[in-house]
């Protein structure tokens, strides 16, 4: 059982090419002679930069439940809504099912991928209970089911969109909203600088 | 020491080294260790790619200029087109989630489509087009910013949210845009990336 790494060999990541490591290689100096790619072992500073980007998500997370994500003024009255008040809305209104999604997709998600992410670089560091085939598929499965927490920023987009009859019904966004984009596209790009090769690494090491 | 590059794959999960092996349409290669997929068999994908590819042309084309939804309220109307969502942010003066807006729901999906039918025409005519790896890999990159089955599940969450107050009309757009994130759904099930990369000249020599 060889990987590439201990052969020297150098994979691309966008079209599987399998190199040599060339002579002189630092780590950033080698590109793909199909695709012309960087090429990298391991992509650099993967933990460093994942944390980086979990952290100011979870620092962001706090405003992006604490301010409305939206304004309604219906009929003169106006109403704020954060992401959680606009759950409970739905299960008052008797919809359960969509109160359900919503709630999954707004508060489920971006929390599970954050603690999936905190714990994959904390296991790295710390080395606790190994379970390497589990943690890789967990980290594919947050990689993926992600996006689906940006469900709330376009529900609230449509809404602004649609309810714009002067001076009887209108939908203003709030800055909820803005700080919650914000955390769904570091998350995303936190998934994409996690290597998950590391904890592999790991694993072949302490054999 | 040469070794056989075009023979061995490395998992792009956990970087164990796997023999290539040829495989029957239909059919998966995943690591023996992780369980990622290595590589698939898919039958006729330059086809078929190439056909869904159109069609989402089309669809799109259909989505963005047609009605998308209009709402009725108090003896009033209020339309709106795919696009409305993200102006409507930029109007209320914000500036970052319009563009997040407009990026997944509009503008990524419409260069996967471009790019697609780029690479894909001339390969289908046994050209190579200019740039094809650098594009390549960059809607690769891009893929997963294109959110239009998120913005899909909005919209129905927005409707049953509006459905007591008022009397929503679907448009011809919506029916487009939902057809179209099928048919983008099963066109990046019968692309298989290696159609792309196996036209491109491979040098038996060590990375440059």
């Amino acid at each position: 059982m060889r990987t590439a790494a201990s052969a020297s060999l150098l994979s691309c990541h966008s079209c599987q090419f399998l190199g040599q490591v060339p002579r002189g290689y630092t780590g950033h100096n080698a590109s793909c002679p199909v695709c012309g790619a960087a090429m990298h072992q391991r992509k650099p500073n993967s933990i460093a930069r994942t944390w980086a980007l979990v952290l100011a998500a979870l620092i962001l997370y706090i405003p992006a439940n604490a301010f409305p994500v939206m304004t309604t003024t219906y009929v003169g009255k106006s109403q704020s809504d954060t992401i959680l008040s606009g759950v409970q809305y739905l299960i008052e209104s008797g919809m359960w099912p969509l109160a359900a999604i919503v709630f999954f997709a707004s508060v489920t998600v971006p929390v599970v991928k954050l603690v999936v992410l905190s714990y994959l670089l904390l296991s790295i560091q710390y080395r606790s209970h190994w379970r390497p085939k589990d943690t890789t598929r967990l980290n594919r499965l947050t990689e993926v089911v992600g996006r689906w927490s940006m469900v709330d920023i376009f529900v609230v987009a449509i809404l602004v969109a649609l309810v714009r009859i002067g001076n009887f019904a209108t939908i203003e966004p709030g800055i909820g909203a803005t700080a919650f984009g914000a955390v769904v596209v570091l998350t995303m790009f936190a998934a994409m600088t996690f290597d998950p090769r590391i904890i592999w690494d790991r694993v072949e090491s302490t054999r | 020491m040469s070794l056989p590059t075009r023979s061995l794959i490395a998992c792009h999960d956990c970087d164990l080294l796997h023999r290539v092996r040829p495989l029957l349409d239909g059919q998966s290669a995943t690591c023996s260790r992780c369980g990622a997929v290595l590589y698939q068999q898919k039958r006729d994908s330059l086809d078929r790619t190439l056909m869904l590819t159109v069609t989402a042309f089309i669809l799109f084309i259909l989505a963005n200029t047609f009605p998308f939804m209009t709402l009725k309220i108090a003896g009033r109307e209020q339309g709106s087109t795919l696009i409305s969502g993200a102006i409507a942010f930029h109007e209320s003066g914000m500036w970052g989630l319009p563009v997040l807006v407009f990026l997944t729901s509009i503008l990524v999906p419409a260069v996967k489509i471009l790019g697609m039918l780029y690479i894909l025409l001339p390969l289908k005519f046994n050209r190579l087009p200019w740039k094809v790896g650098p594009l390549f890999r960059f809607l690769q990159t891009v893929t997963p910013w294109g959110m239009m089955e998120v913005y899909m599940l909005g919209v129905f969450v927005a409707l049953v949210k509006l459905a007591d107050l008022a009397t929503i009309v679907p448009g011809v757009a919506i029916y487009a845009f939902g057809a179209l994130i099928l048919i983008m759904a099963a066109a990046s099930t019968t692309l298989d990336p290696r159609v792309v990369w196996n036209r491109l000249q491979v040098p038996w020599r060590a990375v440059s």
